[in-house]
């Protein structure tokens, strides 16, 4: 029993894999998934340790009573940048790391749909996060909060640059976002390998598919938001200038019919990362695979029905509010579904504590906390009493840290010895997981607390009557116990390049289909695309005697299965030429967007790139010669 | 006797306890600005829910990290079966149903009196009410009151057993009124018309500020909401509509420059340190007031009344101040030669 199934040529040996072209050129005209993955992998990791270090300083700020360890000024701008960072250019890259160097793998396929738009979507994504980080340097950074209120960001309230950068480098994230996610969405549709149906897709590609739809239906309310802002302080538009007729809570609203699906977008990528680690750790299918799809569809469409729950302080009266907290409360059982659900993925399962695992059990119960003090806020008067105090800052870091950034590094100790072909160290590794999971409880557990008191958000400083200084003081010890776990982290990528074991090709038993080839994949993925007959391909064919039954072809009356044999997809394997033309491309983009701060010539010279790399890439043969791997 | 009680009783009755000690912790008189204390109707109402949700959330809380950590245990470890693998289990749809249909039903619990509490809050709070205009400004709330023709910043006074009928508008960007333990939170939004009401049972002094970020100095903007009896009221009044005095009081001047110009100037020596507009720890000795005018005390007057008619522009804000603060304050300023008391 327990052959292991490969789709490459040699199975008996690590293989080395075919040596790609190397070289600082390579790297920035490359348009294979697997390098632009790690390149937002890079990315997204580095932003991480720059969001962490601006919420470190913020701590201290706030560690004692009358404190000026920085200025106000400066606060206001690490708090803005802090959650700006952290949510588009840590958290988003991040999973856009997972679903590029994931997606075409566990589908069966040689790369995404469009590779040369997927590197055009890194090359935006790298000079936008540039461009709003720029007023560190120049004019001074964003300073007005992550969701930009008007009307403070009007010209009269917020003179300086530090808007202007902000509501310039979100419409150029918004691009990279959107290109990727039609991207990814194409991809998932259309290149599945032969008999990989809707439903045999691995939950992570569900969940990927859904955040995609969810990016390109919310990012345009936000565009369109940034676009009105844009025009009042560039064009003397009056969108949200109240003397003019204009109406602030138009933003919020605009805002936040992007802002609340985005928590979704936040989320989704990392519980599908913990469905395939409880999945492979419990050695066990995932209990209701079925349920935990539908229950993220489920989240996907009520996350367009909830925005409101973000206003209800704002007087829209007791017939919205109502409406808004019923469809809020209605959110919870889907997740509620996904809980139970992973939870009887384990239950009866043997399960394997590794790092990777451990990450994923932190995800839910970290998750359960924060979605327990949802439920809470889903009521408008309670919420009337928590809205912007720190029992709010308390609950989004439960979802978006317990949450989201446990289950995404879950994922890069579940995946890293599959792309570096390195296994990362255990022991370090779970050193990091107890830090980072006490830190974290310690850091963010007496927010709760402190909301309740009465502490409001986003202020520099505070009185020393109100007895907030003990949790404060608590708090802040807390969150330099999460930055010394990331230096463990750190540490161990490092260490473990070096000096780490070779990964072999499948170190953990895994079920799905990146595990069929080498650690690294060739550049090429798979020398023969792989015929799937169930949900679990690997499990089926090393298990037969106790998945067996699940692999016969047509079960589940499964029209779209083929009767394909191995050889006939196993033809002459095209891949892309390296371009140059999205990187151009993005550097005209983000310079047309930068010259509105700096000076229209930049804008035009951006513009006349952008065209000329329109062009370039639309003659620019896409396939080279055949490529016989 | 107690042995017989089912564990699962006594882990309820703990779960009670611990979440009851949690909340009679938030006691006002160690949390001046808690949320979990009411002084009046308005959070009466928000409490019954808060307290619903609270004791449900612990409830749940316990339930499902003890399963999740229960399996953890109970599971882990290599396989016990004979080919080597958990068996395997695709679902049960009997038990989805269950995990939706029990979520449901405490969502329903809580949804109703949820809905009731919204509707309570937002009826209109009657003829009888004394109605307040509540007014946000970058850094300071100004409370007028139509009915009584008195002006009043960070300091709103009002009578105990009194409904107040709070009408919220901003002179500039979103402000939210808070004050924790008498009411949620309603925002103070340029071009709208908000309102709210609350009410305080007993004399006392509650403590709030502004909950929307507003800028530089929203973490100075700090109010006070003293209640006191209809008598104590009525003087209140009576005090601030008494004409000014011939001459002005430096304390009186100090207190409210303390409570007023600290968001944005900086007095050494005093409580007063912002970083917005221009020190004023040597301002007696300044030749102009403003870089535009002469520094006498007449000048000083008109600048205070109304900077933007002296320097149009300024970013100095037009304080709702009477003639006596202005006195007073044209008194203690008067007295800043640059050495701290």
């Amino acid at each position: 029993m327990a052959t292991q199934v490969r789709y490459v040529e040699d199975s008996t040996r690590i293989q080395e894999p075919e040596a790609g072209p190397s070289g600082l050129w390579s790297w920035l005209t490359t348009v294979d998934h697997k390098r632009i993955g790690v390149l937002y992998l890079v990315t997204a990791l580095t932003f991480f340790a720059i969001g962490g270090i601006e919420a470190l300083l913020l701590r201290v700020q706030l560690s004692q009573p009358n404190n000026a360890f920085v200025s106000a000024a400066t606060y206001n701008q690490l708090f803005t940048m802090h959650g700006t960072t952290m949510i588009f250019l840590a958290v988003m890259p991040l999973s856009g790391a997972f679903f590029n160097l994931l997606t075409p793998l566990m589908i069966g396929a040689r790369d995404v749909a469009f590779p040369r738009l997927n590197a055009f979507s890194y090359w935006v994504l790298l000079f936008g996060a540039i461009l709003i980080n720029f007023g560190w340097i120049y004019g001074g950074a964003p300073d007005a909060g992550w969701f930009a209120y008007a009307n403070l960001t009007s010209p009269a309230y917020s003179p300086g640059m530090g808007v202007d950068y902000w509501v310039l480098g979100i419409q150029v994230l918004g691009i990279s976002s959107v290109a990727a996610s039609f991207n990814f969405f194409t991809t998932i549709v259309n290149m599945r390998a032969p008999g990989m149906s809707m439903m045999r897709l691995p939950v992570f590609i569900w969940m990927t598919l859904i955040t995609q739809i969810l990016i390109f239906m919310a990012f345009p309310a936000l565009t369109v938001g940034a676009t009105l802002l844009m025009f009042d302080r560039w064009f003397d538009t009056n969108f949200f200038i109240v003397e003019a007729g204009g109406m602030p809570l138009l933003w919020q609203h605009l805002f936040w019919v992007f802002g609340h699906p985005e928590v979704y977008i936040l989320i989704l990528p990392a519980m599908g990362i913990v469905s395939e680690v409880l999945q492979t750790f419990s050695r066990k299918p995932l209990f209701g695979y079925t349920a935990i799809v539908f229950a993220g569809i489920g989240i996907a469409v009520l996350g367009f029905s909830v925005w409101v729950h973000h206003m209800f302080t704002t007087g829209l009266g007791p017939v919205p509010n109502s409406i808004f907290a019923i469809s809020t409360m209605l959110i919870a059982l889907p997740t509620g579904v996904k809980i139970f659900n992973w939870i009887g993925t384990m239950w009866g399962g043997a399960l394997w504590l590794s790092t990777a695992m451990l990450f994923s059990i932190g995800f839910v119960a970290m998750f359960i906390i924060g979605g327990l003090s949802g439920v809470m806020h889903a009521s408008p008067p309670v919420d009337s009493q928590h809205q912007d105090t720190y029992f709010v800052v308390a609950h989004f870091h439960y979802v978006l840290f317990g949450g989201s950034i446990m289950g995404l590094f879950s994922g890069v100790y579940y995946w890293w010895p599959k792309f570096t072909g390195k296994l990362l160290h255990e022991g370090l590794g779970k050193v990091h997981f107890w830090l980072m999971l006490i830190g974290f409880n310690v850091t963010f557990f007496p927010m709760h607390w402190l909301g309740a008191i009465g502490m409001p958000r986003r202020i520099y400083s505070y009185g020393d009557g109100l007895n907030w200084e003990f949790w404060n003081m608590v708090t802040t010890m807390g969150s330099f116990i999460i930055g010394i776990s990331f230096i463990f982290f750190i540490a161990n990528v490092f260490i473990t390049l070096v000096l780490g074991d070779r990964a072999p090709d499948d170190p953990w038993d895994a079920p799905t289909l990146e595990w069929a080839t080498t650690s690294p994949p060739a550049l090429h993925n798979f020398d023969t695309i792989p015929v799937v007959k169930s949900r679990m391909p690997l499990w089926t064919d090393k298990y037969p005697e106790v998945y067996g039954h699940e692999s016969e072809p047509g079960e589940h009356g499964d029209p779209d299965l083929p009767d394909i044999q191995t050889d006939e997809v196993h033809d002459e394997i095209h891949l892309p030429n390296p371009s140059y033309w999205p990187l151009v491309l993005a550097i005209g983009i983000v310079m047309l967007f930068a010259g509105f701060i700096f000076t229209f010539v930049m804008s035009f010279i951006g513009l006349a790139l952008m065209f000329i790399s329109i062009w370039g890439w639309a003659l620019e043969p896409a396939f080279g010669e055949a490529d016989h791997a | 006797m107690l042995r017989r009680v089912p564990r699962w009783i006594v882990a309820v009755l703990l779960i009670v306890v611990i979440g009851g000690l949690l909340t009679a912790c938030g006691s006002a008189e160690d949390y001046p600005q808690t949320t979990l204390e009411s002084a009046g109707p308005h959070n009466d109402s928000i409490l019954g829910v808060y307290s619903l949700v609270w004791y449900g959330s612990i409830i749940v809380f316990f339930l499902v990290e003890g399963l999740l950590i229960f399996s953890v245990f109970k599971f882990r470890g290599e396989p016990k079966t004979a080919h080597g693998r958990p068996v395997p289990v695709h679902g049960n749809n009997r038990l989805e149903i269950i995990w939706t249909v029990i979520p449901a039903i405490i969502l329903a619990i809580i949804a109703v009196p949820t809905l009731q509490v919204i509707s309570e809050l937002s009826e209109a709070p009657g003829d009888d009410a004394m109605v307040i205009n509540v007014i946000g400004h970058q850094f300071f709330w100004e409370f007028q009151y139509p009915d009584l023709g008195v002006n009043t910043t960070n300091e709103l006074h009002i009578p105990v057993g009194q409904r107040i009928d709070l009408r919220l508008d901003s002179a500039d960007v979103i402000h939210s009124f808070w004050v924790p333990q008498l009411a949620g939170k309603t925002d103070a939004i340029p071009g709208r018309d908000n309102r709210m009401w609350f009410e305080a049972d007993a004399p006392g002094t509650y403590l709030g500020q502004c909950a929307e970020f507003c800028g530089l100095a929203h973490y100075q903007m700090l109010m006070t909401v003293v209640a006191e009896s209809q008598e104590d009221f009525d003087a209140w009044v009576a005090e601030e509509l008494a004409p000014p005095p011939a001459e002005g009081d430096p304390e009186e001047g100090l207190a409210i420059v303390e409570a007023q110009c600290a968001a944005c100037h900086a007095i050494e020596g005093t409580s007063a340190q912002g970083q917005v507009g221009p020190a004023l720890t040597g301002f007696a000795n300044q030749e102009l007031i403003a870089d535009v005018i002469e520094n006498t005390p007449e000048n000083l007057a008109a600048w205070l009344d109304d900077p933007q008619a002296i320097k149009p522009g300024t970013a100095m804000p037009d304080l709702p101040l009477s003639e006596a603060d202005i006195i007073n304050l044209v008194t203690y300023l008067e007295t800043l030669n640059g050495e701290s008391e």
